[in-house]
């Protein structure tokens, strides 16, 4: 079996602030396989984000207390200096994030910010750097990408700066991309550009993706694999198939029964009550257990763990699978 | 981008023509006695006071005036161009008087400014990358607490200290370069560019702060280290770049002002320059002095303002005139 | 499997006149150039001749992506912005150019719900004084009982009363929200314009707030304007569905019919560009990439707006497609309560899954 790309062992992150110790990532464990697309679907709260900017050595440790590990390709990120890291953004893990208009910097070129990174990897000249640039500007689509690629940032849409911040992510065709919300600011429309964008660039350059989003309709059409995090936590992982027609975690359900959805109708959505919990003060037991409407005694003491269901699927839940099963069968699935 | 240009200029004359027209209001209508009196001195006959009108347009309404040293202004008088007249009180041309006038001024601007450039940003960036500690809180409160020694407290001040206890360094006085070498002209400038930088250098620190703290916190930060660039690159290039601009506007108007007359460090020590002239001029009534003078700041501040607009167009690349 | 069996969507019999009639509205933002004297030199063409009606008690949806006018379109409705022409009819009177008094009367019945709920109340004032800012500025309630009022509207809500005197930033984005529909609640309005109220908000808060909407609509006989970009949410709380393009409306229908039969390829790509949170739904759909951006408002394409990105007009014969370039479509009737402006109208579902369960659908 090959050794898995990316393998993160209970990862924790807390940040420490004055009103108590933040716990955005709460013991998480994930692995995942070359050329593998991962969807991670959560709230606001969730730790999605967070765990991926750890995973990029691009949280500030002098502010946050990480433990676990994080092994790319073997080796342990958590425990690398600034400087190994450097070398590892970029050339093999690269990420894209969610407001292009701001993560793109206002004053310098397009082309000079593609070849900047370009440069800061490899021994090549400006010029050949900058001809790279044009080059994966015109892989994404953009037209007349010379031109292109000598404007400011300002001067492009919405649409194409997301593209421009893909072709620089991708430029050194890194082993992973992690694209942390990359549709959310933008129309529905250029949306759908977009991740057929991705989709396509990641079997060309054969690269992982991890898209990171609280849209459960996008994970369910890009992702082989796809994880619900909930007060930073994994409480159910599986593929399209099993989140969605065999979803065997509270949490699931109520995400699919709040959801409007084209092909679903519903004169009412059911939401999930209440809202989602603090990070600083978690519930005992079960993180989700203040708002599960299937609640009992043992959830309020007992954390569960992220058991097995099958071999791609697992859950966090102390309900027995019987009960969770007929809960769908009769509840979750059925005509309202 | 010349739309623009011409557009501003436009409007800067207006704003000139307005400012000098305001000077010369309320010189009229505050009570402050007959300038005529003044030039007079002690003997004063009508015949001599009848003359002094007539040789100074003083018996004119006073907006006759207004429009007539604008005339001279622009098409020059008997003592060359700009016609600037005479002062009320030297009986000097004031052309020559304004420019070497103009040029202490200058030196005290700009000598400061280099110095509260270097040390209010150098301070600034330095408490921005490290916030929150010991010396990030010791070098904000030093800040604060410059921002509240004024320079007519902290001139005197030094002055004492440096000069009189520990005569580490020359008082009062202009010493031009020309005329006293480099040794002397420099040492008489120490004490009144940093006393003038102080303030300007603790209000920069905070400003260059949190500019560049905000900056720091910006997406495309995080793009730039997600990028694998070296934590220098990050800050120097992407940074800075962004953080300090704003502090150009801010510098340049600050810098404007400044050349239009320094009058309390002038007069605190001893300097020839606009600001001093100011005094003098509004003291004595000097009509003709103080027009000229507000004239002249007034074209720097509103000068600076335009390059400041044109030149922050070629830092930002968003900002655009048509 | 899936939810398969579709509950017709609300069915709100149209009775009488309009609430909200527009007519024709255009507004265009100009743009100038001059060194001293400023001259129209273009304009932003925002909205571009709309007409649009919403009967008492229905919800209205109002679909389209960034630079479509939707926006504008909500705030010229409201007198927000002045309409560069046409004509906005409400409650049968004509409030176009209304001014003063007049106005504020009519204001009293039409309010908004905004999209930020972090930016749309004002951080120093506590949620008693934002709820009851309306009742004491329109003097609807008398002094001594607003609080008691506000509290009442809190309430309905589902916010704690007691919660009276707190300050926004005390309460979770969706409470928030909560706070912007009390608000535009406060004076039992006829009309409320809803722009794009869930967008900001966590999946799980939505339905909270689209719920209790629905729910506030049948209590209080409203009427809403309901303006988003999620075709999804549209579709669940609209009894009628409006897609704009480029400061015009391309489509517009009653039900489910935008969505089962859509008649316009704009529209047909915006459904296709939703994702499904169901996969066998997904595969099945229809997949239709619209290349480019969206043109500039500033000068909008020549014929119908939409040619240059139409993927349905580039599989015609160059004579139908020379129409499509120089020729405006009109919006035609395309079956009961189905308009549509395009030459060569869609003739096939884009979800089909969505079609074989609609029962009203031909299959």
């Amino acid at each position: 079996m090959p050794e898995p790309l990316l393998e993160v062992k209970d990862l924790r992150v807390q940040f420490p602030t004055d009103d108590g110790v933040v716990k955005a990532v709460d013991g998480l464990s994930f692995t995942m396989a070359a050329g593998e697309t991962l969807g991670i679907v959560g709230e606001s709260g969730s730790g999605k984000s967070v765990s991926f900017l750890t995973v990029m050595g691009l949280i500030n440790k002098k502010s946050a207390i990480i433990e676990g590990e994080v092994l790319f390709q073997g080796q342990d990120l958590v425990q690398m200096s600034n400087d190994e890291l450097r070398e590892i953004r970029g050339p093999k893990i690269a990420m894209i994030f969610q407001d292009p208009m701001t993560s793109l910097h206002p004053f310098y070129k397009v082309g000079d910010q593609i070849s900047e990174m370009i440069l800061a990897h490899e021994d090549i000249s400006k010029k050949e750097a900058f001809n790279r640039s044009v080059e994966m500007l015109k892989r994404v689509n953009i037209p007349q990408p010379e031109e292109r690629a000598k404007q400011f940032p300002h001067e492009f849409s919405g649409g194409m700066r997301q593209r421009a911040m893909i072709a620089m992510a991708l430029s050194l065709n890194p082993d992973l991309l992690i694209a942390d919300e990359p549709t959310t600011a933008l129309d529905v429309t250029v949306q759908a550009q977009i991740l057929d964008l991705i989709d396509r660039l990641q079997s060309e350059f054969n690269t992982a993706v991890a898209l990171i989003t609280h849209d459960l309709g996008v994970v369910a059409e890009h992702c082989d694999h796809i994880q619900v995090m909930y007060a930073g936590k994994i409480v159910e992982e599986g593929t399209a198939d099993d989140i969605y027609y065999r979803p065997m975690m509270p949490y699931t359900w109520g995400l699919l029964r709040s959801l409007p959805r084209l092909g679903h109708d519903t004169d009412r959505l059911t939401p999930i009550a209440g809202a989602p919990p603090s990070l600083i003060f978690l519930p005992d037991g079960c993180s989700f257990s203040p708002r599960c409407p299937y609640v009992f005694d043992e959830c309020r003491v007992i954390e569960p763990d992220l058991l097995p269901i099958d071999g791609h699927h697992a859950a966090r839940c102390l309900l027995s699978l019987e009960d969770r099963e007929r809960i769908v069968a009769q509840e979750i699935l059925a005509t309202p | 981008m010349l739309r623009y240009i011409i557009r501003r200029v436009l409007w800067a004359i207006l704003v000139l023509l307005i400012v000098v027209l305001i000077t010369y209001m309320i010189f009229f209508l505050l009570p402050s006695g007959d300038p005529a009196v003044r030039l007079a001195g002690k003997n004063q006959t009508p015949q001599l006071l009848e003359q002094i009108r007539q040789q100074f347009g003083l018996n004119h309404p006073w907006y006759i005036q207004y429009l007539l040293f604008l005339k001279h202004a622009v098409l020059g008088d008997q003592y060359g161009w700009p016609g600037l007249g005479l002062s009320f009180i030297s009986k000097v041309p004031l052309k020559g008087i304004i420019f070497s006038r103009i040029a202490v001024t200058a030196q005290l601007a700009i000598g400061a400014a280099i110095v509260w450039l270097l040390v209010g940003i150098s301070v600034g960036i330095l408490s921005a990358l490290r916030p929150h500690t010991v010396g990030d809180r010791t070098a904000m409160g030093l800040a604060v607490l410059a921002i509240s020694m004024p320079v007519f407290f902290l001139g005197p001040l030094a002055l004492y200290i440096f000069w009189f206890k520990l005569g580490w360094l020359p008082g009062t006085g202009y010493y031009a370069l020309g005329q006293y070498g480099f040794g002397t002209w420099f040492r008489h400038w120490i004490l009144p560019w940093v006393v003038l930088a102080v303030l300007y250098a603790a209000f920069y620190a905070r400003l260059s702060r949190s500019n560049l703290m905000e900056t720091m916190s910006e997406d495309y930060i995080r793009t730039a280290r997600a990028k694998g660039l070296t934590e220098k690159r990050v800050v120097l290039k992407h940074g800075l770049r962004a953080g300090l601009t704003p502090i150009v506007t801010v510098f340049g108007l600050d810098l404007a002002a400044l050349l239009g007359g320094a009058i309390i460090t002038e007069s605190i020590f001893n300097l020839p320059g606009i600001g001093q002239l100011t005094v003098q001029a509004v003291g004595g009534q000097d009509l003709n002095t103080i027009a000229v003078i507000t004239l002249v700041a007034a074209t720097f501040v509103v000068f600076a303002n335009l390059v400041v607009d044109i030149l922050y167009a070629f830092l930002d690349p968003r900002v655009r005139f048509d | 499997m899936s939810a398969v069996e579709a509950t017709p969507m609300r069915e709100k019999p149209r009775s009488g006149e309009p609430l909200l009639r527009l007519q024709g509205i255009v507004k265009h933002f100009p743009i100038t150039q001059g060194i001293v004297f400023q001259k129209k030199v273009g304009a932003v063409h925002a909205v571009d001749g709309v007409d649009l009606e919403i009967y008492p008690g229905e919800t209205v949806g109002l679909v389209g992506e960034t630079g479509c006018g939707k926006s504008t379109l909500a705030r010229v409705a409201m007198r927000l912005h002045d309409a560069t022409d046409g004509t906005i009819l409400f409650d049968g009177r004509d409030i176009t150019r209304m001014k003063g008094e007049n106005l504020r009367a009519v204001r009293r019945d039409m309010q908004m719900i905004f999209q930020d709920p972090y930016a749309s109340l004002n951080p120093r004032k506590t949620v008693g004084t934002i709820v009851g800012a309306p009742l004491r500025l329109h003097k609807t309630v008398p002094k001594n009982q607003v609080k008691a009022e506000v509290q009442n509207l809190m309430e309905l809500v589902g916010l704690n009363p007691e919660h009276y005197n707190r300050y926004p930033h005390e309460f979770s984005g969706g409470q928030r929200q909560r706070i912007g529909v009390a608000r535009a609640l406060s004076l039992r309005p006829k009309l409320i314009v809803c722009a794009q109220p869930v967008s900001a908000l966590d999946v799980s808060i939505q339905a909270q707030i689209l719920n209790l909407l629905n729910d506030l609509q049948d209590e209080f006989n409203l009427t809403y304007l309901f303006i988003a970009h999620d075709l999804s949410v549209v579709k669940h709380i609209s009894d009628r569905v409006a897609v704009m393009y480029l400061g015009k409306i391309v489509e517009a229908a009653d039900g489910t019919a935008l969505y089962t039969q859509p008649k316009h390829p704009y529209t047909g790509a915006l459904l296709s560009a939703v994702p499904i949170a169901d996969p066998n739904l997904a595969k099945t759909k229809k997949r239709i990439i619209l290349e480019g951006d969206v043109p500039s408002p500033i000068s909008p394409p020549s014929g119908c707006r939409f040619h240059p990105r139409c993927y349905q007009m580039r599989s015609l014969d160059p004579e139908k497609q020379e129409r499509c370039q120089t020729d405006e479509p009109e919006l035609v009737p395309h079956g009961p309560g189905h308009i549509a402006a395009c030459h060569w109208p869609l003739d096939a579902s884009i979800i089909d899954a969505l079609a074989e369960t609609d029962p009203g659908s031909s299959g």
